[in-house]
């Protein structure tokens, strides 16, 4: 892959993603390679088939949805920045006193609030902003083993919108499914150390 | 040799042992767990049920019995249970006052007893993480090794000038040689015991690492040692004597690597051509193995370090020459060997230890402790302050505090003492003693407390009960997380490894690795244990259509149900306990289990369902041409232009497929490719490189990149089918990350017309071949 001489230069838009997205230097570099070695036809970009040749995500239950949230909109195709932009979600957070961002800034993208609305975009798959229980259904039929009966993923199903659900539309906005997590670690959960 | 006769009795307790409770419980639960078991496992639990139930009181009560002994593996190490077992066995002897006790010589020892521990020990190691820490590991482990070995041995040395203790005839070289042979430590024993606390993977490499080394530093040292001490009757040992030995040692070291470095491509080289002998494969590979060791101590080379080294570098290529049961045998043998040396000689402690020839001395006895503690804890905290300087990911103080703490001595330090030639050291007794102290000192106290230390210092914040909504979400969290992390990859920080992985493809496979190798062996076994799963699954009605019809009703809202507590405990119960486990990256080792069989099945379960609901939307219609998104599911489908079921056909292949469970091939080429017609494969051809084609049977990755190739399996194919893809010489092409563990289509023969929907969900499935993730 050539040498690791020259960095940041050869990154095409290195310096704008890196503001965007808050990527170490290192870090992004090892993420342009991890890109290219993702990438088998040299095509410069990610199509889906690159990314289910990774093994480990064919056997993870949510694998699927995983990769789609790498082409949002739709897309067939996501560049460097897109694949960099999905990763930076998973950015440990920054220890830095938030009183100290400038507030015009946009929220940065590995904060508690976008990390939520990551995983809420998982499973809601219509993007109507709400997870209706059908989408919860959805869910859990792919995260619980074969063993468990359509009737008690039902009703598990219904139980978890009712516990969320504060204003009664039987769906789970994004709001309701922030604050019914508002006790969980996410930062420390949605964040992968070596991405620091 | 000793006679015949000695072993009458310690044999059959052999067997006792080698049935001892880590085994039992190993077995019983996979009896249990899984059907399907190699068939070695189950005879000899046929068997050892009938030999046991006077040692055993529970086994009326299985369930019981093997609940406990569930959690006798992670309550205590598993050279506890094998100690205490030995010192039964000793004390049986020593009752029945057999004349003379099988007795361990230096030969036997080191001929017959060490070479399978530590074959084992270096094939078992998981190769990634061990080459991307190894400066941490020779550094922990090679100087921590001297450094404990020299601290422990002065520091009794100068215990030993104290004339009160009377243990003034004990001279330097002695101390040396006790404190090498008792810094020798087997941390293995307690990795099972904190499996579950998510020992993060450098930190388990680091102890996988030191007890891998450990045992041949410590035997050089040993050897060096004994070298001078002979020496020193004669003569006295000068400066360029000790510069002879540093020299010797690390020529020895490095000698030893080497030599078992060009066995291991020896072997891999041989492996190449036992296509047609595929029995003595494994005997290959064991012969090969000990060769190392003998040629390696011929020349006065360290044998451990080059039976460890050809076993690891002879792993990978022998894994994918040999045929799949080779395979199997030797995984399986290996482990038996070491378990049956192991045992044998904790059976030997055992017998020593009940017996009459100890010298117990206070004060040697306690300070050796208090020393192997003290620099334990130097060498730890010392060494590793200064290798966290050069690491990316340093270790905490508590990963430092487990290592110290897992400084359990074994089997190792045991038969080195005892061992010690007696005309050089008068006072070996007390060395046997004190060694013997040590080992059950941090066996037992050191093991058993391990445990909840670990758990203690990995503290869960919260203990209380979640939520259905939490648990659910916290669990979807580290699913994506784990993928996320997939897709991150692995981050070497050498490029030595890149380069050795370019120089490996492009020249070392070539020649060690079998031409035309499909890599199906794995392959055609997932796929075949794919397709009786698949036949069970369906049999059993999991899979049946109701499953998937819910996606048409309508949404409904349900009045809110007041549900009792007893309801949602009942729930989360349901939840806990069916969710799927998050792939663990770290790595979990257990010495007598080779795999954890349900992490195998949840596996399969995840990709039979996953193709199983592509299906199922196929079938429901699916004419999005390409470059549109798709409707809820972001799938794209190929236009499927006649949509013709082809059941009919599908039915006789069904036939033959279950029928022809011998045929080591590619079964899955046939899927697919069968159904592919003409038509369809233009079309795709035109746009391959977007959407991707199902490579559901093995070759859909293939089929994308280079066209049919015709292949044998026209006999599979039914007349006037298409051609078959062959699977095989694609997956050269294919990165070793990646391994398509072809999903056999034949579970969707099974169910039959299901079929309709044909092989080209625009999804290319790549089967991890998840049941050799466990095998790395």
């Amino acid at each position: 892959m050539g040498s690791r001489g020259s960095h940041a230069a050869r990154i095409p838009d290195g310096d704008s993603i890196r503001r965007e997205t808050g990527f170490s230097q290192a870090s992004l570099l090892r993420l342009y390679h991890r890109f290219r070695a993702l990438d088998r036809n040299k095509k410069g970009y990610l199509s889906r088939m690159d990314l289910q040749q990774i093994g480990a995500l064919a056997v993870n239950p949510l694998g699927e949805r995983i990769i789609d949230s790498f082409f949002p909109d739709g897309n067939l195709r996501v560049d460097f920045p897109g694949f960099v932009r999905v990763l930076a979600h998973f950015r440990p957070v920054d220890d830095e006193d938030p009183g100290m961002r400038d507030p015009k800034e946009p929220e940065p993208l590995n904060s508690r609030m976008n990390k939520l609305r990551f995983a809420f975009q998982l499973y809601d798959l219509d993007r109507d902003g709400k997870i209706s229980r059908h989408e919860m259904l959805q869910v859990l039929r792919l995260m619980v083993g074969v063993q468990v009966t359509e009737e008690q993923l039902e009703s598990i199903a219904d139980r978890t919108v009712q516990e969320a659900d504060e204003d009664g539309d039987g769906a789970v906005s994004f709001l309701e499914f922030a604050k019914s997590l508002e006790k969980m670690d996410i930062e420390q959960k949605m964040s992968i150390r070596i991405l620091k | 040799m000793s006679d015949i006769s000695d072993w009458a009795i310690p044999v059959p307790l052999l067997f006792l042992l080698e049935f001892s409770p880590p085994k039992i419980s190993s077995i019983l639960l996979s009896n249990y767990v899984s059907p399907s078991n190699p068939p070695t496992t189950c005879s000899i639990s046929t068997s050892h049920i009938k030999i046991l139930p006077a040692n055993r009181p529970a086994v009326a009560s299985k369930p019981t019995c093997f609940h406990l002994y569930h959690r006798l593996p992670g309550l205590m190490p598993e050279s506890c249970l094998l100690i205490i077992v030995g010192a039964l066995v000793g004390a049986i002897i020593f009752g029945t006052d057999h004349k003379s006790p099988p007795v361990m010589d230096s030969s036997i020892y080191f001929l017959y007893l060490l070479p399978p521990i530590v074959l084992e020990g270096g094939y078992f190691m998981p190769t990634r993480p061990f080459f991307e820490n190894i400066g941490s590991i020779l550094w922990w482990a090679g100087l921590g090794a001297l450094i404990n070995a020299f601290g422990i041995g002065l520091s009794l040395y100068l215990i030993c000038q104290i004339k009160a203790f009377g243990l003034s005839d004990v001279n330097l070289l002695q101390n040396l040689l006790f404190g090498s042979l008792i810094s020798a430590v087997d941390p293995v024993a307690v990795l099972a015991v904190f499996e579950e606390a998510h020992v993060n993977e450098p930190l388990y490499m680091m102890i996988f690492g030191e007890a891998l080394l450990n045992d041949g530093i410590s035997v050089v040292l040993y050897n060096i040692l004994i070298a001078f001490t002979k020496m020193h009757k004669f003569e006295d040992i000068e400066p360029v004597d000790i510069l002879a030995g540093c020299a010797r040692f690390i020529i020895v070291g490095v000698g030893g690597v080497f030599f078992g470095v060009i066995f291991g491509f020896i072997s891999a080289f041989i492996t190449r051509f036992t296509q047609n002998i595929s029995a003595i494969e494994p005997l290959i590979v064991f012969m090969f193995s000990y060769l190392s060791y003998l040629a390696a101590e011929t020349l006065y080379l360290s044998g451990i370090l080059a039976i460890t080294a050809c076993a690891v570098t002879m792993k990978k290529y022998v894994e994918e020459n040999v045929s799949q049961t080779s395979y199997t045998t030797i995984k399986y043998f290996m482990k038996m060997l070491s378990s049956v040396s192991e045992t044998l000689i904790f059976i030997f402690m055992g017998v020593s230890t009940i017996g009459k020839n100890h010298e117990w001395n206070w004060a040697f006895i306690c300070f050796t402790l208090v020393f192997c503690q003290i620099w334990r804890a130097i060498s730890v905290f010392a060494l590793f302050y200064v290798s966290n300087q050069f690491r990316t990911f340093p270790f905490s103080i508590k990963d430092q505090c487990i290592i110290f703490y897992s400084g359990v001595r074994g089997a190792g330090s045991f038969s080195l003492a005892f061992l010690l030639p007696l005309s050089l050291f008068p006072r070996k007794k007390m060395f046997v003693t004190a060694t013997l102290v040590v080992i059950y000192f941090t066996v037992f106290i050191q093991g058993i407390t391990i445990g909840p230390l670990v758990r203690y210092l990995d503290v869960k914040k919260t203990n209380k009960k979640e939520s259905i909504n939490e648990e659910l979400h916290i669990r979807l969290m580290d699913h994506l997380k784990a993928g996320i992390e997939d897709v991150c990859g692995q981050w070497s920080h050498y490029q030595v490894r890149d380069k050795f992985k370019k120089f490996d493809h492009r020249y070392l496979r070539k020649i060690l690795i079998r031409k035309n190798q499909p890599k199906s062996s794995i392959v055609s076994l997932y796929k075949k244990l794919e397709m009786k799963q698949a036949i069970e699954m369906v049999e059993t009605g999991i899979l049946s259509s109701t499953a998937f019809s819910v996606p048409q009703q309508a949404q409904r809202i349900h009045g809110t149900k007041r549900l009792s507590p007893e309801d949602v405990e009942s729930m989360r119960d349901i939840l806990t306990h069916n969710m799927y486990q998050v792939r663990q990256r770290t790595l979990s080792y257990n010495k007598y289990n080779l795999r954890p069989q349900t992490s195998e099945k949840q596996a399969k379960e995840i990709l039979i369902r996953r193709q199983n609901t592509l299906r199922e939307s196929m079938r429901k219609g699916h004419s999005l041409p390409w470059g549109k998104p798709a409707g809820t599911k972001n799938i794209r489908y190929l236009s499927f232009p006649y949509g013709h079921p082809q059941p009919a056909r599908r039915d006789p292949r069904a036939a033959d497929f279950t029928g022809n469970d011998s045929s080591d091939s590619e079964l899955p080429s046939i899927m697919f490719k069968a159904h592919s017609r003409t038509g369809t494969l233009q079309e795709r051809r035109l746009t391959h490189e977007i959407i991707p084609m199902k490579s559901l049977p093995s070759g859909g990755k293939p089929c994308h990149v280079r066209y049919p190739r015709n292949t044998s399996q026209e006999e599979h194919v039914g007349p006037g089918r298409r051609e078959a893809l062959r699977p095989k010489p694609l997956f050269h092409a294919v990165d070793e990350e990646f391994e398509s563990g072809e999903e056999s289509e034949e579970e969707s023969s099974a169910s039959g017309s299901r079929w309709s929907a044909e092989p080209r969900p625009s999804r290319q499935h790549h089967r991890s071949h998840s049941p050799l993730l466990q095998r790395k």
